[in-house]
């Protein structure tokens, strides 16, 4: 079974951290990511850029409103995510609103730069359900 | 992470909230500071015996407020004060403070508590060192170390400071629509302010001066959050990260200033012009161009470039056209000659700096960019001439011996013409 972990945490904390910290917490990190890494267990990680830079497309019917800041609203669940290449925000929302095209109804949409990304490709070598 | 790291984080983190909230109650600089800092003193206690709070700004704001009315109280002889247990276990009230932390006052909290250090009557100087202190929290040391001036004097700075504010009245009700949008537009004038402070340094002060810039960028992203969909501060958010983000590459190891052109790009912080160039992005879907965007779109342009010979001039020249168009300024004038003869040569960059003599006559980079255009047209006696008026307004030892070195090249030029015609 394949299982996504998303991460959560206090941003203004995490960017309060001192660069030593910083370096420290991200070692501890990359030892647990190496171990499973040698068992063929770790598929892409990605760190993403600060909620600042969020941007968020709210679709409603046909309704589409795009708002500055992450997602905040607690009614919806966070199902599925997609990584996607684009020359800026703008692709980003392109494909975004075709996503939300192709879904009924409503949903949200948050877009989120990737500040780090390690593919592993090839590290995974187990198969989805 | 050690435990004590993080309580130190989440308190520093928590401070501009807190802080701000406990001002609206106290509507006094001192008592609301007092007030944080007994309620940091307990968080010490309290946290890592029962671990921290989920809303760490809420229960320092709660803690704090109950701890100065006791203090009051005490001061005043009145009744009996309410046990510690009240308000170190009242996780009910916490979560109170922290729904009504959600809304309006929080973002009006900590706007008003930056805005009080903009005041008008304050210096430039004193207002940064008044928002480090109140703000960012920052120990008078620290400041004062950041300044390159002595404690003591720093904290007289600050006194002053303070009493200024005391006694012009600050402004405790809520902002309208109008007032919020100034209150912003002076805020964001000081976090740039803070973050030139720290950045326009000499390579061995550098590093003491960095945490000016990693504060005022601390700042920026807070802003943001609370005002999510205002440009001119995600231009300002941006204009510093991707500024900062050469930080490493502005120094040789003589400590001699080296010009973007030959900056070593490797050493720029490439997660710095990520959040950068993300923030960009999104302000241009506004369509509010402002200072703070413009110059961020500039510094977007350097970031993009892979090399210095990659570097879109034209897109920059128009920039900063722009810019002169919305905030007139010789030195922005100055500013787009650059990009000029880099775009188009040095002939019409000089025809655009030539008439800018009489305001810009006291201005180091006036003189320097003068001289280096017309070494360029290979007029060498004017060159050494403007070179000489520049050394002499240099106004730090970096920038004196970036324009030595031209000064070395021609007088070796001259040398080796001389001994070619002997």
């Amino acid at each position: 079974m394949l299982y996504a972990i998303l991460c959560y945490n206090h941003e203004d904390v995490v960017s309060a951290w001192s660069q030593e910290e910083e370096d420290r917490v991200m070692g501890r990190l990359m030892r647990v990511q190496d171990g499973l890494a040698q068992q063929g267990r770790l598929g892409p990680v990605a760190r993403l850029v600060p909620t600042t830079a969020a941007t968020t497309l709210r679709k409603n019917g046909d309704q589409m409103l795009v708002l500055d800041g992450p997602f905040a609203e607690t009614k919806e669940q966070l199902l599925g995510f997609y990584l996607i290449d684009c020359e800026n925000l703008e692709g980003a929302l392109d494909v975004a609103r075709d996503l939300a095209k192709a879904n009924p109804g409503t949903g949200s949409y948050e877009i989120r730069p990737v500040l780090l990304f390690h593919p592993n490709e090839g590290g995974l070598k187990v198969e989805a359900a | 992470m050690s435990e004590l790291a993080w309580i130190d984080a989440a308190l520093t983190s928590a401070r501009p909230q807190a802080v701000g909230a406990l001002l609206r109650h106290f509507r006094d600089l001192d008592t609301a500071e007092e007030a944080f800092q007994e309620a940091c003193l307990r968080a010490l206690k309290s946290w890592p015996a029962n671990g921290p709070p989920r809303d760490p700004a809420a229960w320092l704001i709660m803690v704090g407020r109950n701890a100065a009315i006791d203090g009051i109280r005490k001061r005043a002889r009145h009744e009996p004060l309410p046990d510690e247990e009240r308000i170190s276990d009242l996780e009910d009230a916490e979560e109170a403070v922290a729904e009504r932390l959600d809304g309006e006052d929080y973002r009006d909290d900590v706007l008003r508590l930056l805005f009080v250090c903009c005041h008008p009557d304050l210096p430039a100087t004193q207002q940064i060192a008044l928002a480090l202190r109140i703000v960012s929290g920052l120990s008078v040391r620290q400041i004062a170390k950041a300044f390159l001036v002595g404690e003591s004097a720093m904290e007289q700075r600050i006194t002053r400071a303070k009493a200024k504010i005391a006694a012009s009245g600050a402004a405790f009700g809520a902002p309208g629509a109008i007032e919020r949008a100034e209150r912003l537009a002076a805020v964001a004038a000081m976090l740039y302010l803070l973050f030139n402070e720290g950045y326009s340094a000499e390579a061995d002060t550098a590093a003491a001066r960095r945490p000016l810039c990693d504060e005022a960028i601390r700042l920026g992203r807070l802003l943001l959050r609370l005002f999510p969909a205002e440009p001119e501060i995600m231009g300002l958010t941006a204009l510093m990260l991707l500024q900062h983000a050469r930080s490493a590459a502005r120094f040789d190891a003589e400590g001699q200033i080296v010009l973007l052109d030959d900056q070593d790009r490797s050493l720029w912080n490439r997660p710095m012009i990520a959040e950068g160039l993300a923030l960009i992005d999104k302000a241009l879907r506004h369509f509010r161009p402002g200072a703070y965007q413009i110059q961020a779109a500039i510094a977007a342009c350097h970031a993009r470039a892979a090399t210095a010979a990659d570097t879109d001039w034209r897109a920059i020249e128009a920039l900063y056209a722009t810019l002169e168009h919305i905030q007139p300024s010789p030195v922005i004038t100055l500013n787009r000659a650059v990009a000029v003869s880099k775009a188009r040569g040095p002939e019409e960059a000089l025809a655009m700096v030539e008439p800018l003599g009489e305001r810009l006559d006291g201005y180091f980079h006036f003189h320097g960019l003068r001289g280096a255009l017309l070494l360029e047209l290979e007029r060498k006696d004017d060159a050494r001439i403007a070179f000489n008026r520049a050394i002499a307004l240099a106004n730090t030892a970096a920038e004196a011996a970036h324009i030595r070195q031209h000064l070395d090249r021609l007088a070796g030029d001259a040398t080796a013409r001389k001994g070619a015609a002997g």
